[in-house]
Parts: structure tokens; C-alpha cells; sequence
């Protein structure tokens, strides 16, 4: 592998969202194709009890030279994929930076203290005016809306991948991602992913 | 993700820390496996159940750890390969038995595969297995990456039938979890026969009777072999050094710190004045190897997680040796470069190494940083963790908590380990009080119980998970009900050990390798013991409200049996039982005078506080159905009705 295709080595991704959304299998599959090319991947996630209804975060190290750690230094994320709009900015406060960027499903999943009442939530132009301050580009998407429309919400997960191809800032060729989801998924629900994931690389060309 | 035996030696795929795991002791020719789920130890015993048909494995979850640690050595001792899987806190209850194991010697090469949680990213503790290999007097060995976590586990059994004794191998969240790439090497094909040979002479290791005595002299038998052990990882290629021949400063590390640790060097740009030596056999210690490096610098720091294990061990060494190589400059956790408590990162290696070699470093630009702060304070509510939509244990804990209102005697809860610690939390009322190892609630509930001479008169209730009640909740229930303690027993019964991932335990039907079983029913058990013993649903409120209130009200020992499937378990998976709706005109919001009971005090995340029209709402995306918020609202305006 001679590096082709990354725009820095490693590249840092943080895919963001809250427990029970989908981050393992979003993270999983984005690794998988990336793996597939030859690239060294090294993805570092949590997951258990205490991640449930909480801020999950997965960590993709992509290269073309060696392992790195599963955890990215602070403030070196190269692009954020986050399934809700407020955990994006919340990855950003520690590894955020000046050139990031950010895809994010626009949907919120509210916090607990917002259901109670004891905390509030900022509105959707207020996050979109937040984000776009602190990153070089973000794309905006209702991920869980259109993945409803597919047939299931936790198809959101397929939109953001492919939102994130639809970005080329990494080698992933719809391809990858059909040799991947046919190993997995057969009959309408391989027809429901391969819909999803084109229906996320369309909202970011657009 | 499945069937790891399949891959061609020489493939790369991306594999997780616990499949790498697995490859390698399929690689081994492993015949028994046994575990009790914990993350992050689970998925290497539900991946090796995947290849246990083809492979002619036997494969199971155990009762609890200790169980599953004898079980493999039964494996062991009639001469095959096995391995025994647990997080740390499960080491600690199979530790009584490791004890003797580790005095008799083992035949077949077994391999104890114990997983720590540094920063406890999914447990309640931090505890360690390091120390146990020294107390133990067994041997460790701790992979630095994926790639070696499957040569390490496979040369692991090769290590343990050497000495014949059990291997420890160490490895954390960070690696368990984490993935990465991963060459395939040969799956051995053994012949996975077992005999155990008892009636020769009976201290003969390999053919008499398996057992610590006479303890003097097993002893002695036992600490040549850890001796045999330290000279075979004096030349062990888990042990790399990368770095000048005479470092300014020298980095002495282990297992995935020594990722951090390169990765800092890297960010600092100091690949010309540090040296990493990384350890992957971490005890006994390879001291020829570990003096040779400490005598090409002066300046040492010591990189790992979480207790300054490795470091005491080293300064040891370098005390014994500094007529030879000299006075050593330490640093490290006794020196407050590196915290003691919680998990490494890059960005706290980095810390200590700027420090020590007085390289700035700034990973978040200030500016940057200060107002990310700003808009992420405005722009991210913080999100505390809580029970997931439909979750029966959210049902399970509004009933205990309004039934030790009722009361009125200021009730509470002893709980101990499963989604159901939650509890703690406003999530599950905050009805929670005690919170400590696995069945530890029915015991300190027991201890409780009688305490009445001593002028208590608070109600006690404990909780256990339905796996918990196998694993260790029959000695304190005996315990308990034997001496007529007063306390009432919850078991939250979900129908599987849900908060790993629906790993089967002796209650339900089938085994690890999804072949039948035969079920324990929990109630019948617990009548046995003497125990008054009711079951409900705990989606049907009022009835699990007057259930338990009956029996909390009467003199001895409850049992209260609360059974519904999680809302996460397979079975339930895109199917609602209810279709749910709140009547906007029946709903009077704040004016109501319920407080917003709802969605201030319930709080389940499918029930939302629409704003605009001041009135409860169900988001539709996140209901999963249960039907529950129905009967908590006090005017009747949250509907059910079957879905068509």
C-alpha cells in the first residue's frame, strides 16, 4: 500500500454518536473496507453497560504504514461522523481543531436531562452555526429520517457511511461496501443497505 | 465477524483483540474453553462457540469464573488444551482455586485469559491482574497489539505445557476491544483426546494424583518452573526495544501503553533521544534483558496501567543491580509523572515525556480549545447514562421505589452488578444504596436483615440479574434464609446475561454452543431453600406494586421474581407489543399537578416533553412498545393499543 487515497497518514476518524444507535457497525464497516485495501486500520471503541443511552465514540486510525493506538491524541481528529447533532460538537471540544470537518445526522436523541427538564437543548440552526465555526466543512443530513423512509432508523448508520464516501476523503468504492454487506445481509435487507448507502452518498453531493 | 478457523494462514483481515485471541488458541488446537461473560472478556468465548461444531470443540459458559476455571483444568488434566476466560473481578472469585491449581501443576496446556478495565470504561472497579501472577507465582504474558494478542495466546499454550503450569494472559478494554489488522498463521490440527492418568505413582506430575501436597516441596517444584519460565522470556521476541543504542531517556512498558508510548515519541519527535523497551512477559521479570537496557541510560520512566506494578518491580531490579549499572534517575507513577488511577492515552505519555525532556507540546490549539469549550457547553447536554427505551428494569425499579414509599420505613436497595446498577442513578429513581461485586447485594441484604436487634427497622431489598442468581446469589440466599433474616429478594429476570450480550446461563434451555440444556427455574429453587416465593411481569405495575408490597411486609425471606425479556434481546428486536400515544386534550401538562411524572421522574427516553404544545409526546423512533408510561400517567392520557 503506498499511501493513495489518504489525505494524511494516519488518518483520524471519530465516528460519534449516543449507546444503542449503531456506532460498532458503523465504525466495523467503514474499517472493514479500509482493511480490505491493504490499509492498517486500528479502530478503539467501547461498549458495554455503561455506554447505554450515553456519548459513545469509536476511534479509526487508517494508514498505509504501520498499527497506531486506539486512542487519537486530543485535537487530532482529521473528520467527525457523528449520528447526533450535539455529540459531534462534544467530540469536538476535545479533538476538534482548526481543519476538521464533520458529517452529522441532523436528528436529535435527547438526554434524559432534557426529557426531565433540568438541562435544554440547543436548536438545529444554533448547532449547524456552532459546527460550521469549528470545522474548515460539515455536511448536514437526516439520516434517521431517510433511513425510516428505507425502513428502518438503525439504517442510519449505512447513510452515514455512505455520506462519508460521498465526501472522497477516503477510499470507499461502493464496491467495498456491497462485497461487505453481501457477506452479511441477504434478500431486502441487503436491498434496504445498498439504498442507504447510496441515498448517503447522494445528500452530500448534492 | 464469525468463524475464525476458516481464514488461510497468511490472510490479513481486521480482526478485534478478543478474535485475535481466539485465532490464536485455535491456532494452539484448544479442545475446551469455559468462561462467565464480563466485558471486556465476552466475545472470545461466544466467537470460539461459533467454531466449536467444526472445530470439535467443547465450549461453555460457566456458572461463575471459579467453576469455569476448574472446568478447563479438568481439560488440562486429561491432557488437552483448554482455556479459561474471565474479566478481572470473575479472576478474583476463581482465585481461591487458582491458588491450588497453581500449587498441582497442570498437564494439557491451559491458558487464563483475564481482562482488566483501566479507567473501569465498563465496570465498577479498576482492579488488576498483574499482581496475581506474582502472588500466584504463575507466569504473564500481556500483548501490545492485536497482531500479537494471537501469537501470544497460541505460544501461550506452548509455554504452559513446558513448565506445566497455568499461563496467565493479560489483556484490557483498549485491546480487547479495540481492532486492528491481523496475520493469520496455522491452525494445528491435534488430536483432541482426553485421559486422565491417576493410579502411577501419586507425586508423579504427569501420572499421579493432581494436587498442592506435599506443599513444601510442590512449592519449590513450582518456583523452578517460573525460573524455567524467566529464562525462556530473557529471549523472547515479545520483548522488542526500539530506539537509539544509548538513550537520553528510557521508556519500560507493556501491553497496549506501549502504543501510547511510541505514538508520544512520534507526536514529540524524539524518536532520536527515547528508547521503548516493551515488555510482553511481564512476570516473572527477563532480568538479564531488562539490566542490559537499564545500563545503556541513566533516566528510565515506566509506562502502564493502572498500579505501578512494573515500575516497583524494575526499581527492585535496578537496586539490586546499581553496583553494576549504576545509580537509574526514575520516573513514572511514584513520581507523579503518570497518574495512578485511570487509563493511559497518548496525550498523558506525551505529558510526562514533555516534561522530562523539556519539549513543548500543544494538542489542542488554546484558542480553538476555549471555545470548542464554550459552544460545546452550550451545544452538548451533558448525557448521563440511563436504562434503554422499553427496559424492564426501569419498570422493575419505579415499582420497588413507589412500594419503599408506601412504606414509608425508608426502604432501600442492595445491588450489585448488571445494567441494574443504573440504578444508582436518577434512571432507576436513585432506589440503589449499596453497589459492590457480583451478589454482594443479597449478602450485605442478609447482614441487613439482622440488624433489627440493633433498632433497625428499615426494609431491605436486593437485587440480583437472572445470571447473577446462578453465578453467586445461592450462598447469601441459603445464608440468609437460614437465619431467618428479613429481607426480600428482586431477581430481575431478563432472560439472559443481557448486559454482555444475551450469553445463556443455567436458567434457560440451551448452552454456549446453542445445544439444549437443561433449565434451572429459578422459583423452584428458591422455594426449595424455604423462601416465600412470588412471580410477576414487571410491565404489569399494579400487580408487581401489590405483589411486592405483600411480601416485603412479612417476617423472613421474599423472593419477588420479575420476568420480561430485555429490550435489546434478539427476540424482541423491531417488534413492539404496544402501539403508544399520548392524548394531547387529556394531557394537561404542567398544569396537571403530576409534575410532569412522566417525563421529569420516568424519564424513558421513547417519552418525550413536547415544548410547543406543552404536552407529553412519544417519539416514535425511539419507543420500542413496552406499554409502561400508560399506567404511570395519573389522568390516563398515554394510550395502548395493539399493533395492527
Amino acid at each position: 500500500m503506498d499511501g493513495r487515497g489518504l489525505p494524511h497518514d494516519p488518518y483520524n476518524l471519530i465516528v460519534a454518536g449516543v449507546g444503542g444507535q449503531g456506532n460498532v457497525m458503523t465504525s466495523r464497516t467503514i474499517g472493514s473496507m479500509l482493511a480490505a485495501q491493504g490499509f492498517f486500520v486500528t479502530i478503539g471503541e467501547t461498549f458495554g453497560a455503561s455506554q447505554r443511552g450515553g456519548s459513545v465514540m469509536s476511534h479509526l486510525r487508517i494508514s498505509a504504514r504501520c498499527s497506531w493506538s486506539p486512542q487519537i491524541p486530543l485535537g487530532k481528529a482529521h473528520m467527525v461522523v457523528s449520528m447526533e447533532p450535539s455529540e459531534a460538537i462534544r467530540v469536538l471540544k476535545d479533538f476538534g481543531n482548526r481543519q476538521v470537518k464533520v458529517i452529522t445526522n441532523t436528528r436529535p436523541f435527547l438526554p434524559v436531562g432534557v426529557i426531565s427538564g433540568q438541562l435544554s437543548y440547543p436548536s438545529d440552526e444554533e448547532i449547524r452555526g456552532w459546527i460550521l465555526e469549528m470545522t474548515e466543512g460539515a455536511w448536514f443530513l437526516n439520516a434517521t429520517e431517510e433511513a425510516v423512509k428505507i425502513g428502518a432508523p438503525v439504517l442510519g448508520n449505512v447513510i452515514m457511511a455512505g455520506a462519508l464516501a460521498g465526501t472522497g476523503e477516503l477510499p470507499l468504492a461502493r464496491e467495498l461496501f456491497e462485497g461487505a454487506a453481501e457477506k452479511r445481509f441477504d434478500g431486502e435487507t441487503l436491498a434496504q443497505n445498498l439504498t442507504a448507502f447510496d441515498v448517503g452518498v447522494a445528500a452530500v453531493s448534492g | 465477524m464469525s468463524h475464525l478457523h476458516k481464514e488461510k494462514p497468511g490472510t490479513r483481515r481486521l480482526c478485534m483483540g478478543n478474535e485475535a485471541i481466539v485465532r490464536g488458541a485455535l491456532e494452539a488446537g484448544v479442545a475446551v474453553a469455559a468462561g462467565y461473560p464480563g466485558t471486556p472478556s465476552s466475545e472470545i468465548i461466544e466467537t470460539l462457540s461459533e467454531s466449536a461444531e467444526s472445530q470439535g470443540l467443547y465450549v461453555e459458559w460457566s456458572v461463575n469464573e471459579k467453576v469455569a476455571l476448574e472446568v478447563a483444568s479438568a481439560a488440562s488434566f486429561a491432557g488437552l488444551r483448554s482455556l479459561a476466560v474471565m474479566k478481572q473481578p470473575g479472576l478474583n472469585v476463581a482465585s481461591d482455586y487458582l491458588l491450588h491449581l497453581s500449587g498441582s501443576g497442570t498437564r494439557g496446556g491451559i491458558v487464563l485469559v483475564s481482562a482488566d478495565d483501566p479507567g473501569a470504561l465498563s465496570s465498577v472497579n479498576e482492579g488488576e491482574t498483574r499482581p496475581y501472577a506474582k502472588l500466584m507465582e504463575v507466569p504473564l504474558l500481556e500483548p501490545g497489539d492485536v497482531q500479537e494478542a494471537r501469537e501470544m495466546t497460541a505460544w501461550a499454550f506452548e509455554l504452559s505445557e513446558s513448565i506445566r503450569n497455568v499461563v496467565l494472559l493479560r489483556t484490557v478494554t483498549r485491546l480487547s476491544h479495540a481492532s486492528g489488522t491481523v496475520v493469520m498463521g496455522n491452525v494445528q490440527e491435534t488430536e483432541k483426546r482426553a485421559r486422565f492418568t491417576h493410579d502411577g505413582f501419586i507425586i508423579d506430575p504427569m501420572e499421579g494424583v493432581v494436587m498442592s501436597p506435599p506443599v513444601e516441596w510442590k512449592h519449590g517444584q513450582q518456583q523452578e518452573k517460573l525460573e524455567k519460565a524467566r529464562a525462556l522470556f530473557e529471549t523472547s521476541p515479545f520483548n522488542t526495544y526500539e530506539g537509539p543504542d544509548n538513550p537520553e531517556l528510557l521508556i519500560i512498558t507493556s501491553s497496549v501503553c506501549a502504543l501510547y508510548s511510541r505514538e508520544a515519541v512520534s507526536l514529540l519527535k524524539a524518536q532520536e533521544r527515547v528508547g521503548i523497551l516493551k515488555l510482553g512477559t511481564t512476570w516473572p521479570l527477563p532480568e538479564v534483558l531488562v539490566k542490559k537496557h537499564l545500563a545503556s541510560t541513566e533516566k528510565v520512566l515506566v509506562v502502564e496501567e493502572v498500579l505501578p506494578f512494573l515500575e516497583g518491580e524494575i526499581k527492585i531490579l535496578a537496586a539490586e543491580s546499581a553496583g553494576e549499572i549504576g545509580v537509574k534517575h526514575f520516573f513514572g507513577k511514584k513520581e507523579g509523572n503518570l497518574a495512578s488511577t485511570g487509563e493511559m492515552n497518548p496525550d498523558r505519555v506525551v505529558g510526562a515525556l514533555s516534561a522530562i525532556l523539556e519539549i513543548p507540546y500543544e494538542g489542542l490549539e488554546a484558542a480553538y480549545a476555549q471555545r470548542a469549550t464554550e459552544v460545546s457547553f452550550m451545544g452538548s447536554p451533558n448525557r448521563e447514562a440511563t436504562f434503554c427505551p422499553g427496559c424492564p428494569h426501569r419498570a422493575s425499579f419505579w415499582s420497588i421505589n413507589t412500594v419503599l414509599s408506601m412504606d414509608n420505613r425508608n426502604g432501600f436497595v442492595c445491588g450489585d452488578i448488571g445494567c441494574y446498577s443504573m440504578a444508582v442513578l436518577p434512571a432507576g429513581f436513585s432506589t440503589l444504596k449499596t453497589l459492590h461485586a457480583m451478589g454482594s447485594g443479597t449478602g450485605v441484604a442478609s447482614g441487613f436483615g439482622k440488624l433489627s436487634p440493633f433498632g433497625m427497622d428499615q426494609p431491605v431489598v436486593s437485587v440480583c440479574g437472572d445470571s447473577t442468581f446462578f453465578h453467586s446469589i445461592l450462598p447469601p440466599l441459603a445464608n440468609a434464609i437460614h437465619h431467618r433474616a428479613n429481607l426480600t429478594l428482586v431477581v430481575l429476570d431478563n432472560s439472559g446475561t443481557a448486559m454482555t450480550g444475551f450469553q445463556p446461563h443455567p436458567g434457560l434451555g440451551v448452552d454456549a454452543m446453542g445445544s439444549p440444556a437443561h433449565s434451572i427455574d429459578i422459583p423452584t429453587v428458591c422455594k426449595a431453600l424455604g423462601a416465600r416465593v412470588s412471580v410477576t411481569d414487571p410491565f404489569e405495575v399494579a400487580t408487581t406494586r401489590e405483589t411486592l408490597f405483600d411480601l416485603m411486609e412479612q417476617e423472613g425471606v421474599g423472593v419477588l421474581v420479575l420476568k420480561q425479556a430485555c429490550a435489546l434481546s434478539p427476540e424482541k428486536k423491531r417488534t413492539k407489543a404496544w402501539e403508544m400515544s399520548v392524548d394531547e386534550s387529556t394531557c394537561l401538562g404542567e398544569t396537571c399537578g403530576c409534575n410532569r411524572l412522566c417525563t421529569r421522574i420516568f424519564a424513558c427516553p421513547g417519552l418525550v416533553w413536547d415544548k410547543e404544545k406543552g404536552t407529553a409526546r412519544i417519539d416514535e423512533v425511539v419507543c420500542t412498545g413496552c406499554g409502561v408510561c400508560a399506567d404511570i400517567c395519573p389522568v390516563g392520557a398515554i394510550g395502548k393499543v395493539a399493533p395492527v
